[in-house]
């Protein structure tokens, strides 16, 4: 991915409303990877969550929103339990969810009018009700 | 001893054979679960941004229904555990949160129960050792895959349940029981959780690597402690095996239903029709049934 840095970018308010979300101190951290690393769903993310990071620290705003990394975190906190800088990264990847999700045009992740047939009555309600937190407005 | 017993919505369901076995096997260790009355869902996620309040309400209104009606709360779902014991924590040590909750629910609740999993009954309260004396049908030669998942351990600091990164009560607790545990890398890992209903791919392959670590290392039965990862591990074997050739069904248990075996209660009560892959053969093969 090309990314271009501008002032403006890099001033903008978004990490700080990523910040003030996750209650996470993002500059913290130093890039080690270890999130990445352990993550059981990174071999399908698009970015590593400590790019991610890395983006929202820049002021990248649309490049980090843009990546399915966030929407792939299935909040197992194995990030969280193993950062050195003690950084609550599954936090910090529901907040991402959350900017996206709380924007006035309401853009949903998941439609259950697109669920295949059957899949209502296979799936547990368990894993619907955590689903529907995490992916609708 | 009695313990008050929330259930969940997915143990009236889908995972019936989970509520029951563990009912069943609680009478024959000497104590009782109370179910709690008028319960609701606890929400199945502890909210991660930290301005969500919506999301404590469900999760406080049950322990806070719960305090009028005693000390303890146990749960089985792994999630329900989580979620509860999450939020307790955060009621007992965050006052202007248990505020605000307080308000609006109209209580008065501090967080000062006792959430407990009922393995941690067993550990704990009953104690391994006595488990291994009501042994009818020790499950020797059994080699069994203890899969703890992460919402009863992490985050390790609040669940206070076991190591973060190398726990044993649950191999403590199949060892009891006469069983061999299967020690293997994938035991924390994560089963892909509500994944199931956003990237079902996603999810099909946490399963796979984690079945695969269990079988490489010997495991003739993966034990589970949540209904959602069990659906993630079990029930999705349907979409694994599809996806890989090479792929060989295992069962998938729940920890109570392999106590109802070993302490021989009737197999036709474990609600052996509620897991998907048959563990029927390899029982037998073993002679416990």
């Amino acid at each position: 991915m090309k990314i271009e840095l501008t002032r403006e970018k890099v001033h903008n308010e978004f990490a700080k409303k990523v910040e003030l979300i996750s209650g996470q101190n993002l500059f913290a951290c130093y890039q080690c990877g270890n999130c990445t690393a352990g993550c059981p769903v990174a071999f399908a993310m698009e970015v590593g969550p400590h790019e991610v990071i890395r983006y929202t620290l820049l002021g990248l705003e649309e490049e980090a929103l843009a990546v399915n990394t966030f929407w792939l975190c299935a909040s197992c906190l194995q990030c969280t339990s193993r950062c050195p800088k003690g950084i609550d990264i599954a936090r910090v990847m529901d907040a991402l969810r959350m900017v996206i999700l709380r924007k006035k045009d309401r853009k949903d992740h998941i439609h259950v009018s697109e669920f295949q047939e059957g899949f209502l009555e296979k799936v547990p309600q368990i894993a619907f009700i955590s689903g529907f937190r995490k992916f609708l407005s | 001893m009695d313990y008050l017993y929330f259930p969940g919505c997915t143990l009236y369901t889908k995972a019936k054979n989970f509520d029951q076995t563990a009912r069943d096997c609680s009478l024959l260790l000497g104590f009782q679960l109370k179910e709690l009355p008028n319960w609701t869902c606890c929400g199945a996620t502890f909210p991660l941004a930290t301005d969500n309040i919506m999301a404590l309400l469900p999760p406080s209104r049950i322990l806070a229904r719960a305090r009028e009606e005693g000390t303890t709360l146990t749960t089985l779902c792994s999630v329900c555990f989580n979620v509860i014991k999450r939020t307790n924590r955060l009621i007992r040590n965050d006052g202007d949160k248990r505020d605000t909750i307080n308000n609006f629910m109209e209580t008065n609740y501090q967080g000062d129960l006792r959430v407990l999993h009922y393995l941690e009954i067993l550990k704990q309260d009953v104690g391994f050792p006595r488990i291994q004396e009501k042994m009818k049908k020790p499950l020797t030669g059994l080699k069994a895959a203890p899969y703890y998942g992460c919402m009863l351990l992490r985050p390790f600091e609040e669940m206070e349940f076991d190591d973060k990164e190398k726990p044993t009560l649950f191999e403590g607790f199949l060892e009891a029981m006469g069983a061999e545990a299967i020690d293997f890398p994938y035991k924390i890992e994560c089963c892909g959780s509500f994944q199931s209903v956003g990237s079902p791919e996603v999810a099909t392959e946490c399963g796979y690597k984690i079945l695969g670590s269990a079988v490489k290392n010997g495991a003739e039965v993966v034990v589970s402690t949540c209904p959602l990862c069990t659906f993630n591990i079990d029930h999705k074997q349907a979409d694994i095996k599809q996806k890989y050739l090479d792929f060989k069904p295992i069962p998938v248990l729940y920890f109570t239903q392999l106590l109802g075996i070993a302490m021989g209660l009737d197999y036709q009560t474990l609600g052996f029709g509620q897991n998907f892959v048959d563990p029927l053969p390899l029982l037998k093969g073993k002679g416990f049934i």
